[in-house]
């Protein structure tokens, strides 16, 4: 158990915010945290963000937010991390209230995507990859994927439907989250027919990306109100790893090593293991990241998880549930602010407040955002008190 | 335009030359001055043979900006003999359906384009099915 | 008087010269005639050649003069440290403004202490690149010189030239005869101003004066470029084991040779443009490679180039015993003509930019 609490959740629905600008968004999803902690008072805000000095041509989101989000004066900047951002603002919080530095932090995960045609906004996400080595000849993160996933298939010597599970798992548990892009329930038969993206990956192997906003207020446990109106959510585990920049540089590309780094210590910190908690919130930006980390932290074996998908074995009532509010895949990928969206629907879980999605006796949660293909990842373990 | 971005890595991109290393005798690519396997100083030019086998492939349905022009296209890791792996384009493959472990060889291609014809001509490596003969 | 100081109209530099490797590049695909004829007149016969090769999207003249010159790099055995010149011709040079040679030079990894300007004179671009190349190494100022024709040659949609412009050329090293794998006897060049074929600049395709073509222009120059080197030489067309005309179409390079005293034996094994068709600056050039890919020591080659506007170059070659050993150092005109995906109009239309994107 730590001091150090998630006392406010705050997020807008993902999608594309034709209506609404960067800073709307951020400011609904900041306004809505404050709100959902009775208006505690941040001494800092850190927001994670990948694409605004692309997309929406705009840099120093920390005068931007603190602006208009009315925390005047306060210590205020982004950090980046690729797809991982929103988790390295976490981590940066949590760290700034253990040092001592600050007491209650605003965390903000923003992603404005819709804003460009889509090749645009493709190519404005190939520069999470080796720009110089891995963009420049045609690929995207998208097309990486698709190679992680062919080279997959041809190591355990699977059909090209063999990770289906993935997105139907996902779409079965998305179809409740009011805040999700897709509620719609697949099948195999679906899953069979729709259009190849990057071959042998189709458009249900990769989540869709969309604009969303995604806030945390931490602060000390100490420092709640009295009459504090939501079960009590603790960090427990906060740990960050890093890998090559390039997928191709690895010795051993299939590995995930980041991934199973960043979890193992963050669970280690929480004196916990990855297997034993309630649930775990990984991350799905592609339904082959989410079968190599779970091989990669033991919790299937290797060329098995996607198995093990198809089994049930991560379902809401299996025997360890993963995307129980739709991940990525059913929910959408607010890139930037896809790492503070899992964890707003870790704490919704922990909180006993995912309805239908309500994963039953939900007391711990493991949380895990990848920037690319775990060349960053950023792993968390939440805990209700 | 980028022209000095370009300009700057012509000689590796041209016709893959990395380095390799004076100590431990790895080959490197792309070059990085250290080397990656046993950390020492690496500044020794070498010129990849180009040949190398597919690692993984995949085909680029939906390409993005600057690329839409030559859609749909392949992109491989292609697994160099010398050692290193790189990310690259595959062209000329006519009707051979690509393999993972299919052997390919190096060619300098035309890599990027801009649309209004106006900006320089991006040339770098690519790999086709090794010709026979 | 342009007579030389032996009183012959020859070229031929103090140090002499030959072919110390050469390399030939034809891309992979394919437009049979029968395509462009069905689209243009209703009928799929009556195309001049079988097919044409095309270039990919990837490609240009300096991507082809990369592979070429690899391949001639690799059978001359050179470092490519040692050339003094890289000298690409063509009517296609991707740059208006910017020298395709320069690319070429880096790629093929040369030093910067070379000449590289490249060359326009229509078809015959290449073989002026040839004979700078020996003039370069004859008197001595340089070892080594690379002189490529290669073309990614343009043709008016529904334009006679349609059913041969195509893509594809040939590299030659020049450097010391004593390291050739065919001596450079003599040259000669012969030109006038003819206006049968032209582009100007800023238009996409060229115009050409149809039947004009013929008679005062490419049969002039290639027939006066070859009866002057063969007097010249003391020669008739018998003692030559080949010879090699620019290709323009299959007839006209058979009608100039057959004039000249030439039979099919020695025509046939350079006449590449049935199958590829006419890659321009690149035309001659990749039938010399064709001949040397089957040539034996002692054969006597001639070559006569034909660029409009309007002139031809003539070169007098012998094989030496060292092509053997060469020639299997770098795919073959066999290997490249192997090598065929056939292409439909539409891909065609694409491949070569004919399709407005707006």
């Amino acid at each position: 158990m730590s001091d150090i609490v998630i006392a406010g959740i705050g997020q807008i629905p993902v999608g594309e915010h034709y209506t609404i600008g960067l800073r709307e968004m951020g400011v609904r999803a900041l306004t809505a945290a404050l709100h959902d902690c009775d208006d505690l008072k941040p001494d800092a805000l850190y927001i994670g963000n990948l694409l605004s000095s692309m997309i929406s041509h705009q840099s120093n989101l920390g005068a931007l937010f603190t602006d208009y989000g009315r925390l005047d004066g306060v210590e205020a900047y982004t950090t980046e991390a690729a797809g991982a951002s929103g988790a390295a603002a976490l981590h940066q919080a949590y760290m700034a209230i253990r040092s001592g530095f600050v007491d209650t932090v605003a965390v903000l995960g923003v992603e404005k995507w819709s804003d460009l045609v889509r090749s645009e906004a493709e190519a404005a996400i190939m520069q999470e990859m080796d720009y110089d080595y891995e963009s420049i000849p045609g690929l995207t993160s998208t097309g990486q994927a698709g190679l992680i996933m062919q080279r997959y298939l041809y190591e355990h010597d699977l059909p090209s439907d063999a990770l289906n599970g993935f997105a139907i798992l996902a779409h079965t548990n998305g179809r409740n989250n009011p805040y999700g892009l897709f509620k719609n329930l697949i099948s195999s038969e679906s899953y069979a027919r729709t259009a190849m993206l990057s071959d042998p990956f189709n458009m249900y192997d990769g989540a869709t990306y969309a604009d969303g906003a995604a806030a945390l207020i931490l602060t000390r446990r100490e420092l709640l109100p009295e009459n504090f109106p939501h079960p009590i959510i603790s960090i427990t585990g906060s740990a960050a790893s890093s890998d090559s920049l390039s997928w191709h540089d690895r010795h051993e590309p299939m590995a995930f090593t980041a991934a199973a780094r960043a979890v193992s210590e963050a669970a280690r910190q929480a004196g916990t293991l990855p297997g034993q908690v309630s649930l775990f919130e990984l991350d799905d930006s592609f339904s082959i990241y989410a079968a190599l980390t779970l091989e990669a932290c033991g919790l299937a074996d290797r060329g098995k998880a996607w198995q093990m998908a198809r089994d049930g074995e991560f379902a809401i009532n299996g025997r360890l549930p993963i995307m129980t509010m739709g991940g990525c895949l059913a929910r959408g990928n607010p890139i930037g602010a896809k790492g503070v969206y899992q964890v707003v629907e870790a704490v919704t879980q922990l909180r006993g407040a995912a309805g239908a999605s309500q994963v039953p006796n939900a007391r711990t949660a493991l949380i895990l955002a990848l920037g690319g293909p775990a060349s960053s990842a950023i792993a968390h373990v939440l805990e209700r008190e | 335009m980028e022209n000095p971005r370009y300009w700057r890595l012509k000689k590796q991109r041209y016709g893959l030359v990395g380095e390799v290393c004076p100590h431990c005798n790895s080959k490197i690519f792309p070059p990085r001055d250290v080397c990656p396997e046993c950390g020492s100083e690496a500044r020794t030019e070498y010129a990849f043979s180009g040949k190398g086998k597919v690692y993984s492939y995949t085909v680029m349905r939906d390409a993005p900006a600057g690329y839409e022009q030559n859609a749909p296209y392949t992109v491989a890791i292609v697994a160099l003999d010398e050692g290193p792996m790189v990310t690259a384009q595959l062209t000329d493959l006519g009707e051979e359906p690509v393999q993972i472990g299919m052997p390919v060889e190096m060619v300098t291609r035309k890599l990027r384009e801009d649309v209004e014809k106006k900006g320089i001509l991006v040339y770098g490596y690519k790999f086709r099915p090794v010709m026979q003969g | 008087m342009t007579e030389n100081k032996s009183g012959s109209l020859l070229l031929h530099p103090d140090r002499s010269t030959g072919i110390i490797g050469y390399g030939a590049y034809i891309p992979r695909y394919r437009l049979p005639g029968s395509e462009v004829a069905q689209l243009w007149t209703g009928s799929p016969k009556g195309s001049p050649v079988k097919e044409k090769a095309v270039a990919g999207l990837d490609e240009d003249v300096i991507t082809m003069s990369i592979e070429a010159s690899r391949n001639a790099l690799a059978r001359a055995g050179i470092d490519p440290q040692e050339l003094r010149a890289v000298w690409v011709g063509s009517e296609s040079h991707p740059y208006a403004v910017k020298p395709s040679g320069t690319v070429v030079a880096e790629a093929i990894g040369a030093s910067n202490n070379i000449q590289a300007g490249d060359w326009e004179f229509a078809c015959k671009a290449g073989t002026e690149a040839m004979v700078a190349a020996i003039a370069l190494v004859g008197s001595g100022m340089g070892k080594y010189a690379l002189a490529i024709g290669m073309d990614t040659a343009q043709g008016k949609p529904g334009d006679a030239l349609e059913y041969t412009a195509s893509s594809g050329g040939a590299a030659f090293i020049i450097g010391p005869a004593d390291e050739a794998v065919v001596e450079i006897e003599a040259t000669y060049s012969y030109v006038s101003d003819t206006p049968d074929f032209w582009r100007r600049q800023e238009q996409k395709y060229p115009e050409h004066g149809q039947r004009f073509t013929g008679d005062p222009a490419y049969f002039k120059h290639i027939e006066s470029a070859g009866r002057v080197m063969m007097e010249e030489l003391g020669m008739k067309a018998s003692d030559f084991t080949y010879a090699v005309f620019h290709q323009p179409n299959p007839k006209f390079p058979m009608k100039a040779g057959k004039d000249l005293g030439f039979t099919e034996e020695q025509l046939l094994p350079g006449l590449l443009v049935p199958v590829i068709g006419n890659t321009y600056a690149g035309a001659s050039m990749i039938g010399l490679t064709a001949i040397l890919d089957i040539a034996k020591p002692g054969d006597r080659i001639l070559q006569v180039s034909y660029g409009s506007g309007a002139g031809s170059d003539a070169f007098y070659f012998v094989v030496t015993e060292r092509i053997a050993e060469r020639r299997a150092l770098a795919p073959s005109i066999a290997d490249y003509l192997a090598r065929r995906t056939e292409i439909n109009y539409a891909t065609y239309a694409r491949f070569r930019g004919k399709i407005d994107m707006g």
